[in-house]
């Protein structure tokens, strides 16, 4: 733990606040530490999650994502019709369509970042219009209940009957969610590319003299993002078992806030996967906290807002300067 | 980049406002062309109502902009201004509420929106963290404490005289459009004019060298996002008098169509360069062609793909011209 | 022997820039070749050619160990076995040491992992090879600037290089690590490994070098065996003008006191400095970067402060909560980073220049006056004699002299007591230098006080009345120029001899 607060401050000091926030829950409600509400938890981050690891890449680059939500609601419908088109289709035909259509607008929003030389932010606040729009446009907002029967059905992984008769599910989503931290990880930390991406992002033009090929990374970058969403798109639709055109537009804030509170910076080069996940956690156990606290639910947000205010304010005060500051104050 | 570049960019810029005029014009002769509903009294008029709304929104973007950031709590902050007042004319008895209670309650909208302009600016002069995300978590911030407050319901019944400010005419200038361009008028006053305005395009292009320099950078980037939060509670209450009621997350898709507005109106997305008139040309064309596109019947939310179409294509405009410039030297 | 490198006929074109003409040049297996000139005379653009970061204009022949290109990327020019030690290291402050120093090898390399055991391997023996140590798990930003060069020195040589390129390796090395340098720069033409030095202390690099190519203007002067050189006959090469300076020779600590520092001191900064500066009196500091100058400078501009000892302006104490407080105490400060902190360079000339004056712009009660603000403007451009073309221009349209001259003129028209000066030549052509120190003689005459900073110690001694060593954050010992000789001076910042 020493050698963590030392190494990784932020992921350390969510750690902390988790464990001490769950501590103060599991006494204030007795339905917090349960299996059965730990698993809740666990599948009701795990699409979060799986947007947080792939918008962490980008972030890491030195780019930002703003289209992604809608990004993922794109292939929602078109997976849909791509696969009744095929007949059906079936779990693993069901990743590969999804997971390659997010990267195909993954690769739009890095074609032109790179391409044109165009910032991050403008480019994908422009794709978030563009994709949102024509799919409101061309589908009139019509919600599709007829998903295939494999898409929607539940798909228990792990199952364990609690004392009382009720049971603890892990689902589907969650163990996507481990694949896609997984996957994450071993990108950013074990592959010559993924360490690229890293480096790119903390100098641009130091990346640019030892010859790293800019182009992968941006493709790279923001195809995984796109990867990520279409998959996290496909986990949703498997969720609600149905597919809304709407559903997840201004969920693409939401999860910013999350990598942001877990140590990444707009700024690049900066981030770590168990800080992204640890950061979507910490705001899925406020959440949690509060509602089995009974506080309505209109008050989360405002809650979370002023946590994710404080926390970055925080995170970028530099205590060592404050210190001093006060103690020559004192001093004088 | 070199220096010669640099050079012709400024100059293009200086350019855009003639670039954008004849653009304008050339958008309004081809809907005029394109459909006899156009160019007619009805239209003018709606668009002369609708234009105020995204225009005060966009002026609250704009400062931040200029200073190398980005305020995206600017349509919360304009909602929570809005039901700021809502309240107090409920209080004061609703439709029967006097003109003190109004007068009170414009006082306290702004004072909501001035606020959380403040806020934002003393977290961002204050530590280091970046304005996307310091107003980001106060955008979630005012979305949740307005959803609590008001339920998410919209809330209703104000005085007719309310009405009449939003919809009512002085010699056939509806009032809001009074309002912007009361507003725009003291935006580019503050821009180009003051020292409050001098300083947020210096510390836009290089915030370390303004405070070497001997410029308050702290006090700047409060009072920029302060300004911004005032203009959000300018637009909240014109909202307010033009809807008759508040409802929070109205005009929330008004948030990226500002950016756009902005970066089409030549503002620098790296923030120090970028001038109000500009802007408003570039906010005149979103309308013409948002109510063009409405009277030829295209849906609403082929325009927003529009748009973004729109802006992809100035950016690549831009990049082409530049291209161009350095090969043609 | 066939040459390392051999480029002919290299040009290089920037929007209307030619910042190269015509470039013949060539370095043999072994040999220490120099790469002389002024700030801007397209060394940078020769090295980035070379290492395939631009391609050259049509028409140039590349020639890389006998092998004919037409261009290069960086991936390609790394195989060949070009290195090159950057002048701004381009390291990446957020990835470790190990990292920095392996990161070239795994970019290049076809492998599509990274193995951090065998990174970490590749560090160390590299570190080894040059007798250096590092905690390699560090985060480069971490380290101080000097630890810095000798990663990026360690990242050049990871692989078999034929050829090293150095830009100012020296800059921010002390005399130890300097002679460490110079050490593995020899054992690196032992193993007939070529290297190319670009530095400017010439007498480092006439010492070392075999032969020294000289660039003007984008243009190549002529290539020269080292030991037919000397600094003065190597100055005139990269400017064209030939200098003779001569010391200030006057004593003004009869005159009023204007600045008075008593023992103050900055947790690893400075320490225990004392020191003051009379009416019209040039005081020059020097000392190896990293001494602590720009550091002690802040602290009296007000942008940090000192935690002990006091300073005293005119006699009366004074303490600054923040640089707004020193400036409107009359004192000045033009940074030694013109290109981040001095000037805003996207934007232009006259509002660089009003910047610190506009109160002076004022009507209207409190707004900006356009008229009164190009008065101003102009009164300074004239006064000292910036070369502009038009001032709403950037300022980045301008010349490093012309810029400095800007830098220095939106001080003076805050009218100060005190001007401090760092570094003011850094990026400024040898041939416009003089016209700043023209500038400081001018002012010192009219009764300004200057506090002069520069690690160029020729810059100081000709310059000052008084000059101070400075050295691991303390003053060492004061110099009278006009009563000691340059040598004595610089043997106490490099040593004796290298």
């Amino acid at each position: 733990m020493e050698k963590l607060f030392k190494t990784h401050p932020i992921e350390a000091w969510l750690l902390i606040i988790i464990v001490a926030t769950s501590a103060v829950l599991s006494v204030a409600s007795t339905q917090y530490l349960t299996l059965v509400n730990a698993f809740d938890l666990l599948n009701s981050i795990s699409i979060n999650v799986i947007f947080a690891v792939g918008l962490l890449v980008v972030l890491i680059s030195g780019g930002i994502d703003i289209s992604f939500a809608v990004a993922a609601s794109v292939v929602q419908y078109v997976a849909f019709y791509v696969l009744s088109y095929l007949g059906g289709g079936n779990w693993f035909i069901g990743f590969i369509v999804a997971g390659g259509l997010g990267i195909v607008l993954g690769a739009i929003n890095a074609g032109l970042i790179h391409y044109f030389r165009i910032i991050s932010i403008v480019v994908t606040i422009a794709t978030f219009n563009i994709f949102f729009g024509l799919l409101m446009f061309l589908t009139r907002g019509v919600y599709l209940y007829d998903l295939p029967d494999w898409w929607t059905n539940r798909i228990i992984v792990f199952e364990h009957e609690m004392a009382n008769g009720t049971w603890a599910e892990l689902t589907l989503p969650a163990v996507v969610m481990f694949g896609a931290i997984l996957a994450t990880w071993l990108l950013i930390t074990y592959s010559s590319i993924g360490r690229q991406i890293y480096a790119f992002g903390d100098n641009p033009e130091g990346a640019r003299r030892i010859g790293i090929n800019i182009v992968a990374v941006q493709f790279i970058a923001y195809g995984w993002m796109g990867m990520m969403a279409g998959i996290a798109g496909l986990m949703q639709a498997h969720f609600v078992q149905e597919i809304v055109p709407n559903a997840l537009i201004g969920r693409e804030l939401d999860v910013l806030a999350a990598v942001v509170l877990g140590g990444a910076t707009l700024g690049g080069g900066r981030g770590t996967v168990l800080g992204c996940v640890l950061g979507v956690l910490l705001m899925a156990i406020i959440q949690n906290g509060l509602n089995l606290l009974g506080v309505t639910p209109f008050a989360f947000k405002a809650i979370v807002g002023v946590i994710i205010l404080l926390a970055i304010t925080l995170s970028n005060v530099s205590f060592v300067e404050l210190r001093a500051h006060l103690r020559m104050q004192k001093g004088q | 980049m070199t220096t010669t570049n640099r050079n012709k960019i400024k100059r293009y810029m200086e350019s855009e406002v003639a670039g954008l005029s004849i653009f304008l014009i050339a958008v309004v002769i081809a809907f005029s062309l394109a459909s006899p509903n156009f160019l007619t009294a009805t239209n003018l008029s709606s668009m002369a109502i609708q234009l105020p709304e995204l225009g005060l929104l966009t002026l609250a973007m704009l400062i931040p902009i200029l200073s190398g950031g980005l305020n995206l709590s600017i349509t919360y902050t304009a909602n929570m201004s809005g039901l700021a007042l809502a309240w107090t004319l409920q209080a004061f008895g609703g439709p029967e509420a006097g003109v003190e209670a109004f007068i009170l309650g414009c006082a306290l909208a702004l004072s909501v929106g001035a606020l959380s302009g403040f806020v934002i600016g003393v977290v961002v002069a204050y530590s280091k963290a970046h304005p996307i995300l310091v107003s980001l978590a106060m955008m979630i911030f005012m979305r949740g404490i307005g959803e609590f407050l008001s339920r998410g319901k919209d809330i209703t019944g104000f005085p007719q005289f309310v009405q009449n400010i939003g919809q009512g005419d002085i010699w056939g200038v509806p009032i809001p459009l009074l309002v912007f361009i009361a507003c725009a008028v003291v935006w580019h006053i503050i821009l180009s004019r003051t020292r409050q305005g001098f300083g947020t395009y210096m510390l836009g292009s290089n915030i370390m060298a303004t405070a070497y320099s001997g410029i308050s950078t702290k006090r700047n980037l409060i009072v920029l996002y302060t300004l911004s939060g005032l203009m959000c509670a300018v637009a909240g209450i014109i909202m307010l008098s033009r809807f008759n009621s508040v409802r929070v997350g109205h005009g929330e898709s008004f948030l990226l169509i500002t950016v756009l507005a902005c970066f089409l109106g030549a503002v620098n997305p790296f923030g120090g360069f970028g001038r109000v008139v500009p802007v408003v040309l570039a906010l005149m064309i979103l309308q013409v062609l948002t109510s063009g596109l409405n009277i030829l019947g295209a849906n609403q939310h082929l325009s927003t793909a529009l748009w973004g179409f729109f802006l992809i294509a100035v950016m690549v405009l831009r990049w082409a011209w530049w291209q161009y410039s350095i090969k043609r030297k | 022997m066939i040459p390392v490198i051999q480029f002919s006929n290299v040009s290089k074109t920037f929007g209307g820039v030619r910042a190269l003409i015509n470039i013949d040049f060539e370095v043999m297996p072994g040999e220490v070749h120099c790469l002389a000139g002024e700030n801007g005379c397209g060394k940078s653009t020769l090295i980035k050619i070379i290492s395939g970061v631009y391609d050259p204009d049509p028409g140039a022949t590349l020639t890389l160990m006998g092998q004919e290109y037409e261009t290069l990327s960086p991936a390609q020019a790394r195989r060949v076995g070009v290195g090159v030690i950057w002048q701004d290291h381009a390291l990446f402050p957020e990835m470790s040491v190990a990292e920095n120093i392996a990161i070239e090898g795994f970019v290049s390399s076809k492998s599509k992992l990274v193995r951090h055991k065998k990174i970490k391997d590749v560090a160390q023996k590299v570190c080894e090879r040059l007798g250096v140590s590092f905690e390699l798990d560090a985060l480069v930003k971490t380290l101080p600037i000097a630890q810095r060069q000798l990663i990026a020195i360690c990242r050049a040589l990871v692989s078999d290089v034929r050829i090293v390129f150095m830009d100012e390796p020296t800059a921010s090395l002390t005399q130890s690590e300097t002679k460490h340098l110079l050490d593995v720069v020899r054992t690196l033409t032992a193993e007939n490994v070529a290297v190319v030095f670009v530095s400017h202390r010439l007498t480092e690099v006439l010492e070392i070098a075999n032969r020294v190519t000289v660039l003007r203007d984008g243009q190549k002067v002529g290539v020269y065996d080292a030991s037919e050189m000397t600094l003065a006959k190597l100055t005139e090469k990269m400017t064209g003008l030939t200098i003779n300076p001569a010391v200030v020779d006057q004593d003004l600590s009869k005159n009023e006191t204007v600045l008075e520092v008593k023992q103050i001191s900055r947790a690893g900064e400075y320490e225990d400095i004392s020191f003051s500066i009379a009416q019209g009196e040039v005081v020059g500091i020097t000392g190896l970067l990293g001494a602590g100058r720009t550091e002690l400078a802040l602290s009296l501009f007000g942008m940090t402060r000192p935690e002990q000892g006091q300073i005293y302006l005119h006699g009366k104490e004074v303490e600054f909560k923040s640089n707004l407080d020193a400036i409107s105490s009359g004192v000045a400060y033009v940074s030694e980073d013109r290109l981040s902190l001095g000037l805003i360079q996207d934007q232009s000339i006259e509002n660089n220049l009003a910047l610190t004056v506009l109160d002076k712009a004022l009507a209207f009660g409190s707004l900006l006056s356009f008229k009164k603000k190009r008065t101003i403007v102009d009164h300074w451009i004239e006064e000292l004699g910036v070369k502009s073309g038009n001032t709403s221009d950037a300022i980045s349209t301008l010349s490093g002299g012309n810029q400095q001259k800007v830098a220095i003129a939106k001080w003076l028209a805050t009218n100060p007591k005190l001007l401090i000066l760092d570094a003011p030549t850094v990026g400024v052509d040898v041939g416009a230098r003089e016209g700043i120190f023209e500038i400081v003689r001018d002012l010192a005459g009219k009764g300004l006080s200057i506090l002069l900073i520069s690690d160029e110690v020729s810059e100081v001694y000709f310059n000052s009345n008084r000059v101070l060593h400075m050295s691991s954050g303390c003053i060492q010992k004061e110099y009278v120029p006009a009563r000691c000789d340059i040598s004595e001076l610089e043997d106490a910042i490099y040593g004796k001899a290298i």
